[in-house]
């Protein structure tokens, strides 16, 4: 009986450790099974080559993977414009201004919002946000777009980044020990001050990493961008031009990437840069965060 | 002065206070054009049959064979999470409780890895799939999804799990039980509601992410029976009648786009109902 017992405790013991140690393994397993796959690229490219030349031929074998790195970089630099300032407003109504009745209503809202999949954002995307650039921003600037924009990548990515952003941020303004306020306040400041300096300014590495998360997030984003926002292979500064982010890129090419040399190559080498930026992004902010919440 | 003062905090407050109802509105707006433009299109034949001869021109059938495919990968993705995240949350708890240091450390890097976008996780699906010599199936593209919610499992389960009183742990401890019996006996029932809600959340996500299936699960008009057959899914069923040009599969696309969004709302509300049915009678 006794022997069984502990018998059970090894076995579940081992099992334990096991997933664990697989699950934290994950990151270095595709890691390096995405650069074995890429690496015969580096044979024939120098790895600066690759990142920030333009010329994209794969049938010619030439992989310049700039054009996409930029448009990521555009789209997602974008949909930050539009979140940053509506998340941080909205956060800090929900952690210093609002009834319990609204927080209530809000946490389902911000889980559906969360919880939609990236597709119904792209089709919600297609049927309003496309249009709208085309038949009302596009005119305002006196040229006309297809609608298949960066811009419209922003909007729908800004606002599938909104539930992400502003739960980190609710977390962290959620630990402000409310001493602080009520000592700014019994100081005479108002409570729009207090938030001003105690809660945003104290919170500062705390806010930054809540949006350095949320742009990782933008960067890889996939489905929902490359329906609205065109893909065309070129650089271009105008948001109503069509773009082509490197998710994208993967997405769209897998169907080929076999039949031509070297494209697989290069698709996988997309894929081990995604994977790369982002996890730098997370691995620093996260640690931001998980300090300032020790505090 | 004092007047500009509270001037400047009526302005804020009522900005901020819009742009929180203005996420409301915006969850309302999505979810009614969706509703709206699929409604017309949707029909029974939609959820019970699949596609017929010439569905892609207009012709008759519905989408059953991406409904079934994201039923069983989603089912299939959420077993083998449950079978390796289960374990790896209550580890954290149980093993470690004493090393505060390594339980954050652990957070840490679940919370890193919950970042990494499902396109990565498909694009290493695939290379794994030419590793062992697979063609696109159900099975790739379980592997692939399980691998992408397991992180999510084990955060999710471990939220709950790290709010249970140390008292009762060592309560059961002293009772002279084993770490497993502590585990599975006392841990796993009072972090039962959380259990539910990471499974529903996991699978939630399982059922709608596109990306990662994208290589790895392939597309077929029929139901899949085995496990090495290539499966539809929904998001991408979506995605492909979308891209057509005839004007009745994009009313499709719509009305399967409702119908991934009905099973998304009623999985994100049934798991904030369990959990607070299911926490009622927790010990605290």
């Amino acid at each position: 009986m006794q022997l069984k017992r502990v018998l059970l405790d090894k076995i579940n013991g081992f099992w334990m450790v096991t997933s664990l140690a697989t699950i934290l393994c994950l990151p270095l397993i595709i890691g390096t099974g995405l650069y074995l796959k890429a690496a015969p690229l580096f044979d024939q490219q120098s790895f600066m080559s690759l990142v920030f030349s333009s010329n994209w031929a794969p049938s010619k074998g030439e992989f310049g993977f700039w054009p996409f790195i930029a448009g990521s970089l555009y789209v997602t630099l974008l949909s930050f414009l539009f979140t940053a300032p509506v998340c941080l407003l909205a956060a800090i109504y929900l952690t210093q201004f609002s009834s319990k009745q609204l927080i209530r209503v809000m946490h389902p809202v911000i889980d559906v919002l969360a919880g939609l999949p990236s597709v119904i954002y792209g089709v919600w995307g297609i049927l309003i946000i496309v249009p709208f650039v085309s038949d009302y921003v596009a005119p305002i600037f006196g040229t006309t777009s297809s609608g298949y924009s960066t811009l419209a990548g922003g909007i729908v990515l800004a606002v599938m980044c909104i539930p992400y952003i502003l739960n980190m941020l609710i977390e962290v303004f959620n630990t402000v020990p409310s001493g602080l306020k009520e000592a700014a306040l019994s100081m005479g400041a108002t409570r729009w001050e207090s938030v001003k300096h105690v809660v945003i300014r104290g919170n500062f590495p705390g806010i930054i990493s809540a949006y350095g998360l949320g742009i990782a997030k933008a960067f890889g984003e996939t489905i929902a961008v490359m329906m609205v926002v065109g893909n065309v292979v070129k650089v271009s500064g105008n948001p109503l031009h069509a773009a082509y982010p490197l998710p994208a890129l993967i997405a769209n090419n897998y169907g080929e990437m076999l039949s031509i040399p070297m494209y697989d190559a290069a698709l996988m080498f997309a894929a081990f840069l995604l994977l790369i930026i982002i996890l730098a992004f997370n691995l620093i902010f996260r640690y931001l965060i998980h300090k300032t919440k020790r505090q | 002065m004092r007047r500009i003062k509270i001037l400047e905090e009526k302005f804020f407050v009522i900005l901020s206070a819009f742009m929180t109802y203005s996420l409301i509105a915006v969850l309302a707006f999505i979810i009614l054009v969706i509703f709206v433009k699929g409604f017309n299109a949707l029909s029974l034949d939609m959820i019970l049959k699949t596609p017929k001869g010439g569905y892609y021109y207009g012709g008759e059938g519905g989408v059953l064979n991406a409904i079934m495919g994201s039923l069983y990968i989603a089912i299939g993705a959420t077993l083998i999470a449950i079978f390796i995240g289960m374990p790896a949350a209550l580890y954290i708890n149980v093993q470690l409780v004493r090393y505060r240091r390594t339980q954050n450390t652990i957070r840490y890097f679940l919370d890193a890895l919950w970042g990494i976008p499902s396109i990565v996780y498909g694009a290493f699906g695939f290379t794994l799939m030419l590793f062992f010599g697979m063609n696109a199936s159900l099975l790739a593209g379980i592997i692939t999804v399980a691998l992408l919610i397991s992180p999510i499992m084990v955060r999710t389960f471990d939220e709950v799990l790290s709010t249970i009183p140390r008292g009762l742990h060592e309560a059961s401890l002293a009772l002279g039980s084993t770490r497993t019996e502590t585990a599975f006996r006392v841990m796993f029932k009072q972090g039962f509601s959380g259990f539910i809600t990471a499974v529903l959340l996991s699978f939630g996500r399982g059922i709608g992410d596109a990306a990662s299936v994208l290589f790895t699960a392939g597309y077929t008009d029929n139901v899949p029976v085995n496990l090495d057959e290539p499966a539809a899914t929904l998001p991408l069923a979506i995605f492909f009648q979308l891209g057509s040009p005839i004007p009745e599969v994009r009313e499709r696309a719509f009305a399967s786009a409702v119908i991934l969004t009905v099973i998304i709302l009623a999985l994100s509300l049934g798991a904030r109902y369990i959990s607070k049915r299911y926490s009622k009678t927790n010990l605290k």
